[in-house]
């Protein structure tokens, strides 16, 4: 089953006749992600990668039935472009674009909040590496190849970092039944709490990977949800522990600026709920491997 | 971004908030010339520099006449300042803001945040004005008033009375206040601010608010939309090495280490920098040369990081993703040619076209150290730093 996106998801890419939305489009295409068309406005009515261009998000929905898009909009129109994907009936918008203005994305949950929780649009970032359900649908910016197909639900803050876990995984053997990104904004749409929640719904993930970073009050969330909700395992590994007070280490949210923000900080707070903690940046593999190894003693 | 004290205040005022009298000075002379127009008795002169603190260290005078005035400026001017929130190099005092002196009745607090946990604007007001508001938080924790904002409708009248209230002004000047408080909102929000602070906003004898102290930073994402305060930054008081990167797309934090760490992605980076320390040894920065790393970039980030002169050894760290490992290969051997690097140099390559990126670094004939994963990219760099440094000495 996974979570978000699979095989029979309908993607539409909004930007998909830019230089990056194209050539992103593209290799989820040769992926063999369910992709199904794309927004330019003004290019309504053209082809591009052999999928229609639709003027707007509510004709492509109209047209292809689509219940998934990626947006890869400039960051002065990005929000904008999100708003118009909740309008449209959009289920899951994952934001690949970097550098929104925070007030703008404030409007944007807003925005998204007029609208009844089952009708209201999941969203993935901004600035995130997207969503892959491996061998099935990669919506997203990540090399497709260092997932392997299996049962360990991964979220995260980092694209890169996210790559390390799934080819340290990978490594063992050990597939992915999705892989989330959440971004590293200050202001984003899911939370990594809403993704754990997925995650134990879901009856094709085992175990879950979270990994989070300094900054925000997300991962301290995220640890409580799964002390009080879940069932399944969950380790984490915080990123920055060498990171100074007040400093911006590159993700706009990603800076300690209130009590409980730090790494060793968080560190704490997830092994006080029970999470497992990932020791270090290079055991995302072993940590795993352990806790599906005491999962099987356990069932026997 | 950051702005200075006066620049903050000529922005308030835009939005009708209420400031003393006062002018810039780039010397002594014109700082005693800002004094004689003013007029009055009384003036304060304040060192111009992006950091709290000033006034315990020295960068806020009190002066009594035209002569103290000179001299204070004299003491400022063309010094560094460290104040306790500035860390230990301390802000060069380029410019000087003179003000006319005010009858403080009250000393009160405004601030405006942009809260992530609410994920909307939250306006903090306290009576506890004139010190740092985590100390007021700390010691006075009921004086702290906070009002949460609608990011549909923005900040309400109604709310601002709420706070002019419990800020315990009377019924006489609150309808000043609301102005007052509506004011900074819309300069806040219109100008896309991330923190606004007025600290102290001053309640004068004569019953009128006026912003004494402002700070303000802005929305780096949002600087395409205002030119105006694009314009406002003041590079002398950034890291040259965080500007120049900044000017070149790079992301880079300076820190005391001697690994340098060129890395793709924030979270990789931050992880690689853990890794080092982990491994007993001390990044010398965080550097983030993003997604797309072309070896333009490859090349830029280490000139960048070559600069700085504690660095005994390199660890480059790409996972690629959007890229490939043979462009990044392709950048780090131009880099090393051309720069003519000698010192120790650990690559870790991994993801889209390794082979080609490994095979490009191991046929250049470049002296690397080469490491297949992130925990022995990590202890290859910090030994070399060490044995290197153990060689220098």
């Amino acid at each position: 089953m996974s979570v978000l996106v699979n095989k029979n998801s309908k993607i539409i890419v909004q930007g998909i006749t830019g230089k990056i939305g194209s050539f992103h489009a593209e290799d989820m295409i040769r992926y063999g992600s369910p992709v199904v068309g794309g927004v330019t406005p003004g290019k309504g009515g053209t082809e591009i990668h052999g999928k229609p261009v639709f003027n707007t998000v509510k004709e492509a929905v109209e047209k292809t039935g689509a219940d998934v898009s990626i947006v890869f909009v400039p960051p002065p129109f990005a929000a904008d472009s999100i708003m118009e994907a909740a309008d449209a009936g959009i289920k899951v918008a994952v934001c690949i674009t970097d550098g929104i203005p925070t007030q703008d994305m404030m409007r944007v949950k807003r925005y998204m909040k007029r609208y009844k929780a089952d009708k209201r649009m999941r969203l993935l970032g901004p600035n995130c590496a997207g969503i892959i359900t491996p061998g099935e649908a990669l919506v997203g910016i990540m090399p497709g190849h260092i997932y392997l197909p299996g049962r360990i639900g991964i979220v995260g803050r980092s694209g890169t970092l996210g790559y390390e876990a799934a080819s340290q995984l990978k490594d063992l053997g050990i597939g992915v039944s999705t892989s989330v990104g959440i971004g590293g904004d200050p202001i984003n749409g899911c939370s990594h709490r809403d993704i754990l929640e997925l995650f134990e719904n879901d009856p094709d993930t085992d175990a879950v990977i979270m990994i989070g970073e300094i900054g925000g009050p997300q991962e301290a969330e995220a640890g409580a949800f799964a002390r009080d909700h879940m069932t399944k395992p969950v380790c984490a590994y915080i990123a920055g522990l060498s990171a100074p007070k007040g400093r911006k280490m590159g993700h706009a949210g990603a800076i300690v600026s209130a009590f409980g923000e730090s790494a060793a900080e968080k560190v704490e707070i997830l092994k006080g709920c029970g999470v497992t903690i990932v020791p270090t940046p290079a055991e995302f593999g072993s940590t795993v491997q352990k806790m599906l190894a005491s999962m099987k003693v356990a069932a026997e | 971004m950051d702005i200075h004290e006066y620049q903050a205040k000529e922005i308030l005022a835009k939005f009708g908030v209420p400031i003393p009298k006062g002018g810039l000075a780039y010397s002594p002379e014109q700082a005693a010339y800002r004094a004689r127009e003013i007029g009055g008795s009384v003036w304060v002169v304040k060192a111009q520099v992006h950091t709290g603190g000033r006034g315990k260290a020295g960068g806020v005078k009190v002066c009594k006449s035209e002569h103290d005035v000179e001299e204070a400026a004299e003491k400022m001017l063309g010094r560094k300042l460290v104040t306790h929130q500035s860390g230990p190099a301390g802000k060069m005092v380029n410019r000087l803001y003179v003000e006319g002196g005010v009858n403080i009745a009250k000393e009160l607090y405004l601030g405006f945040v942009l809260d992530r946990a609410e994920q909307r604007v939250i306006v903090i007001g306290s009576t506890e004005g004139g010190m740092d508001i985590e100390e007021v938080a700390e010691n006075h924790p009921d004086s702290i008033v906070k009002i949460s904002v609608e990011p549909a409708v923005g900040m309400q009248a109604f709310q601002a009375r709420e706070l002019a209230f419990k800020l315990g002004l009377p019924g006489s000047a609150v309808a000043d206040a609301t102005r007052v408080i509506l004011g900074a909102y819309r300069a806040f929000r219109d100008k896309d601010g991330v923190m606004l602070e007025i600290n102290p906003l001053v309640f004068t004898g004569e019953g009128n608010l006026i912003a004494l102290d402002a700070k303000m930073s802005f929305d780096d994402n949002a600087m395409f939309r205002h030119p105006d305060i694009s314009e406002l930054r003041d590079k002398s008081q950034e890291d040259p090495r965080e500007t120049q990167a900044a000017d070149r797309g790079l992301s880079y934090v300076g820190l005391d280490g001697d690994v340098g760490c060129i890395v793709n992605g924030a979270g990789l980076a931050m992880a690689t920098m853990d890794m080092i320390l982990l491994e007993g040894g001390a990044p010398a920065n965080f550097l983030d040369i993003g997604g797309g790393a072309t070896p333009e970039r490859v090349a830029k980030a280490f000139r960048l990081v070559t600069q700085d002169k504690n660095v005994k050894a390199i660890l480059v760290n790409i996972f690629a993703g959007i890229n490939r490992c043979d462009w990044v290969a392709q950048g780090v051997v131009k880099a090393v040619e051309i720069s003519g690097l000698e010192l120790p140099l650990v690559v870790r390559l991994a993801g889209t076209n390794v082979e080609e990126g490994r095979k490009i670094i191991n046929e250049s004939g470049i002296n690397v150290i080469s490491a297949t994963t992130l925990a022995e990219a990590a202890r290859l760099s910090v030994q070399a730093a060490k044995t290197g440094s153990a060689k220098a000495a």
